[in-house]
């Protein structure tokens, strides 16, 4: 669009405030996903496949299954995020939406929370959602059903934070999928300790106030962090 | 002023030619020096015999490993800040010495635990903290090579080094919780050291020896990048070695 009839349509309507533009966008990303169900779906069924290989390999003794289920169970989770990742920005970067954000009045890094709201949503809840599900074929108790629950919740947004910023990195680079890997997984290794740690610590009777407060700390961390930086990533990969 | 007249290519690259042979240099003294205190004159530990000796050489790698992460943070925030060409190519000439000293470290490691812990390797806060700061390592090698642009590469970097060193506290202390076995640091800054000063004279002889060690690579290392890089320049086809290069390949 040319500069001047662009500045001419923006001066007929007012322009969108930030928080309308991250609302706007949190609902078009929900809404494409939902027309293109097999992306998240995808995600979801590779959640559900990789807790299932385990038993098979490891026997199914239920006193082992339920030393290894909240470990398993994180790390699937922790790898079925990452596997949506590669397209946060992908479809964005090829039909040139992403330039129109980069340009918007909007900060970059507001719209990029929204997007990686979208990508919690459709990528992160449903695994919160099915854990504990899962969570029963490893014969864990209620109380640890509840809490690999409650990390999920609190640790699967770390993980799209996170994620954000090597997807941003990555951006239309060769080999994206491999090194995006590469470089989150030693990042995701805290909350992961902590995240399979809470629900080990609640198996033993210790409590697990502690790991979810750092959990939360993590999250607040990310939260105020990682928009920044993976803004300045995306601002490179549009030069 | 003076000092940021070397953030240029050109003025950097003869100023780490004459600095890069006398660092090595001293450092080749410093580490005999350092091997010959902590193999002949070092007494062997009461506990731990002779097999104590390798911590002449581990101990400084791991110390070094991750002080060149630090480094690499540095420049990293230089470059973002200044936006100086020399930064990127500073981070990048560190790398890979860090994923090498980093490798060493668990190596000697491994070494040195068989004999004590009586295993090669365990799940302990320390081995395992320094194992993801050699992915954090191997990371931004493979992310700064594989973006062809130099300077989206550069920048891209300067961000993984430091989202990584924003990180390695927070590594550090969540695997410190999550499982230690190593023995306590024995040297440290707040208290007097626990060991024989002989051992600490050598121990510290050879960390020197190898953080000399490691400037000079990275000097030698930034002055090839800068070759690669500014190849196009014409300080660069007016260098010496340059043009004598040529004549001898055949090249006008």
């Amino acid at each position: 669009m040319h500069p001047h009839t662009f500045r001419a349509a923006a001066g007929s309507h007012a322009l969108p405030s930030p928080g309308q533009a991250m609302l706007g966008l949190l609902r078009r990303d929900l809404r494409l996903a939902l027309r293109r169900k097999s992306e998240w779906l995808g995600a979801v069924f590779f959640f559900v496949l990789v807790a299932a290989l385990f038993p098979l390999a490891i026997g199914p003794e239920p006193a082992t299954l339920r030393l290894i289920g909240p470990g398993v169970l994180w790390v699937a989770a922790l790898l079925a995020s990452m596997l949506s990742l590669s397209r946060l920005f992908e479809a964005d970067h090829q039909d040139g939406s992403l330039e129109q954000m980069a340009l918007s009045a909007a900060p970059l890094s507001w719209l990029v929370s929204a997007k990686v709201a979208a990508h919690w949503l459709i990528a992160g809840l449903p695994l919160v959602l099915l854990s504990p599900l899962l969570g029963l074929q490893y014969g864990l108790s209620p109380q640890a059903l509840a809490m690999l629950a409650l990390t999920l919740l609190i640790g699967t947004p770390v993980l799209s934070l996170l994620g954000a910023i090597g997807a941003a990195l990555t951006l239309g680079v060769r080999g994206g999928g491999v090194l995006q890997s590469l470089l989150l997984l030693p990042l995701y290794v805290p909350v992961l300790v902590f995240g399979a740690g809470a629900v080990d610590a609640q198996l033993r009777g210790l409590g697990a106030q502690a790991h979810v407060s750092v959990l939360l700390a993590l999250l607040l961390a990310a939260a105020a962090f990682s928009p920044w930086a993976c803004a300045a990533a995306l601002r490179l990969a549009l030069e | 002023m003076k000092l940021f007249s070397y953030a240029a290519p050109q003025n950097f690259y003869p100023l780490a030619g004459r600095l890069w042979p006398w660092l090595a240099l001293l450092a080749t003294v410093l580490a005999l020096a350092g091997l010959w205190v902590g193999f002949m004159v070092a007494p062997s530990d009461a506990q731990q015999g002779q097999a104590y000796r390798i911590i002449y050489i581990h101990v400084p790698v791991s110390w070094i490993a991750m002080v060149i992460y630090l480094a690499m943070a540095f420049w990293s925030v230089l470059g973002l800040v200044f936006n100086t060409r020399l930064s990127g190519l500073m981070t990048r000439a560190l790398a890979p010495t860090g994923a090498l000293l980093a490798f060493l470290s668990l190596w000697t490691g491994a070494l040195w635990g068989k004999p004590m812990w009586g295993t090669y390797w365990v799940w302990d806060a320390r081995l395992t903290s320094m194992l993801i700061l050699l992915f954090l390592y191997l990371g931004y090698i493979a992310l700064t090579s594989a973006i062809e642009d130099p300077r989206r590469s550069d920048r891209a970097g300067a961000l993984v080094a430091l989202v990584g060193a924003v990180n390695v506290p927070i590594i550090y202390f969540s695997v410190k919780w999550w499982n230690t076995l190593h023995q306590g640091a024995s040297v440290s800054l707040t208290q007097s050291p626990r060991m024989a000063s002989v051992m600490l004279t050598g121990m510290l002889l050879m960390s020197l020896a190898i953080w000399l060690y490691a400037v000079a690579i990275a000097l030698w290392r930034v002055r090839s990048l800068m070759l690669v890089r500014e190849s196009h320049a014409a300080w660069v086809q007016q260098l010496p070695e340059v043009q004598a290069h040529r004549a001898l390949r055949g090249v006008a």
